[in-house]
């Protein structure tokens, strides 16, 4: 008689989620993970993740399960699809445990942003966990879920990760289809994997790259590539760039030693390190939230409650009946951000906002090309401050934006970034991105697995 | 400058119909934002590209041959309201 088998396992992690304070959840999926746990057990079903729990942010399309993407204007919404993400988890066996919180349509640094109420921080339940993949990085951190998928816009993944004391990674852009994840900003986003440790991410991001004939901007890259045969300790004779933009006057003291720390111990493992400038990270946030409005207000004009979603009270004409359904279903960030972005295209101004913005995101791009001849990693906070508290930061958008000064350079410029625990603020954890050259997500995995099987900051949150 | 009149206009063009007292915090928030965006005035980008995508794909085709699709049963599955098979939207005329 089988014990512990994978039915058993899943059962205990719904009882976990069924009596959880976090909000990390907008949908669970009981039944058909625990048919896919059993399926598993009979040896009906077998893969590389088999009996492997995982969270699904709610922006990734997920066949009969319902997917709001945190908004009011998809409800009722159940997709007939799977996303190609979606489809490469089940085909390897995946226990699919339900659909993440996130801020709505991705637009958020602390999962605030939800029209199923905000997500909480396992390390401290008045603080927020992040975002805007707040709900995938509490499920692991919180133990609901083994792995999750998130996204990354502009620090999606790796802010969250961060605050959560977990391991994200943001794959180069390309790596990983988008066919099925809702789009926000289409130019920027990645579907990133979030885990407890970087050889769960690295299996994880192994399963889900690869190009897709379905996503058009997708590449192979990853066909030929294992990534956990990067699991390796060994970052002898790596250099590693110390950009002295992400170490603003304003942040956080103890993250800043935390991070510092960190780079000392990549040393002592056998790498160099040098300062080095990324003279255009001054710009990246004006140039990433236009060109993110910009994109998000032709994306989102899809929604109009039609084909899908909010259809509410008695038709009139069109422009009415949408323009209703629009402000009824759409929270006050997606309003602003698809205003704003309305407002940047319109006549007379593309030149100035988004044409601006596409120009100098080629600046931003040719400071890590140019960084990348000299150095192989470059290494920065995730963050610079911990995870602050729920409703500090929330009535005032400017100061929110703010927040993602270290992570959005890295989606301009579309280059891999992974964060890996490196500390303590209290008992906030503390994150450190590893940015790489488009395409080094093998050096980048060698590099943060070398860092934490020599540090002992992968742990986990009192109460669990 | 935006005043609340401009946010009204733009929440036309955006299909978002405004409450009042939305427009105001609107306006107070849109000046604050673009406030900032106008640094990018001061960044020297004379005769620099733009980047549209990152990673330099050009035109991708495929074969033109047929696959399966979604029948119509599950395209229109999750529309609110139908008639003999379609979509219902508002009327035009």
């Amino acid at each position: 008689m089988i014990m512990a088998g994978y039915l058993e396992s899943s059962y205990r992690t719904f009882e976990r989620i069924e009596q959880s304070k976090l909000n990390a959840f907008i949908t669970i999926d009981k039944p058909g993970a625990l048919e896919t746990a059993k399926a598993e057990d009979d040896g009906r079903l077998a893969g590389r993740l088999a009996g492997v729990t995982v969270a699904i942010k709610d922006c990734i399309t997920t066949k009969g399960l319902r997917t709001t993407c945190g908004s009011r204007i998809l409800e009722g919404y159940t997709p007939p699809f799977d996303a190609e993400v979606v489809a490469r988890l089940r085909k390897e066996g995946a226990v699919i445990t339900g659909k993440a919180n996130m801020d709505e349509f991705a637009m958020g640094t602390s999962t605030e942003n939800s029209a199923y109420g905000p997500t909480r921080n396992p390390w401290d339940l008045s603080r927020v966990p992040g975002g805007s993949s707040g709900g995938s990085a509490a499920a692991v951190a919180g133990l609901e879920s083994r792995m999750a998928l998130g996204t990354d816009t502009g620090g999606s993944v790796r802010c969250p990760a961060a605050f959560c004391g977990v391991v994200g990674i943001k794959p180069t852009y390309g790596l990983v289809s988008r066919y099925g994840v809702i789009a926000y900003a289409n130019s920027l986003e990645q579907v990133g994997p979030i885990a407890r440790n970087v050889s769960d991410a690295a299996l994880l991001l192994d399963v889900i790259a690869g190009g897709d004939p379905k996503d058009s901007t997708s590449v192979s890259e990853a066909d030929n590539v294992c990534y956990t045969d990067y699991l390796k300790e060994d970052v002898k004779g790596l250099t590693i760039g110390v950009p002295k933009e992400y170490f603003s006057e304003g942040m956080d003291k103890k993250v800043e030693r935390a991070v510092w720390d960190g780079i000392m111990k990549l040393q002592e493992l056998g790498a160099d390190y040098r300062e080095i400038s990324l003279p255009g990270t001054k710009h990246a946030l004006s140039a990433y939230y236009i060109i993110a409005m910009c994109e998000a207000s032709s994306n989102l004009a899809r929604f109009d409650g039609l084909r899908y979603g909010l259809r509410t009270g008695k038709d009139e004409n069109w422009h009415n009946t949408f323009s209703r359904i629009r402000a009824e279903g759409f929270g006050a960030e997606v309003k602003r951000r698809v205003m704003l972005g309305t407002y940047a295209l319109s006549e007379g101004y593309y030149g100035k906002y988004y044409l601006k913005a596409l120009q100098v995101r080629t600046l931003i791009r040719d400071d890590f090309a140019r960084a990348f001849k000299d150095v192989d990693v470059i290494a920065a906070p995730t963050m610079p401050m911990p995870a602050f508290k729920i409703g500090e930061r929330v009535d005032d958008p400017l100061s929110m934006y703010l927040a993602d000064v270290n992570t959005l350079p890295i989606n301009l410029a579309g280059v891999p970034s992974i964060s890996v625990p490196c500390g303590f603020a209290g008992r906030l954890p503390i994150g450190m991105q590893l940015v790489g050259n488009l395409f080094d997500e093998p050096l980048l995995i060698r590099t943060a697995y070398t860092f934490e099987s020599n540090t002992d900051f992968q742990k986990i949150p009192g109460g669990f | 400058m935006i005043t609340e009149k401009d946010v009204e206009h733009i929440g036309v063009l955006a299909c978002i119909d405004l409450k009042h007292e939305e427009t105001g915090l609107f306006a107070k928030q849109f000046n604050s934002i673009l406030d900032y965006f106008r640094e990018l005035d001061g960044v020297n980008t004379d005769g620099v590209e733009p980047t549209y995508h990152v990673i330099g794909l050009t035109n991708v085709f495929r074969e033109d041959v047929a696959e399966g699709s979604l029948s119509q049963e599950e395209a229109t599955a999750n529309a609110a309201r139908k008639e003999k098979g379609f979509i219902k939207g508002p009327r035009i005329v």
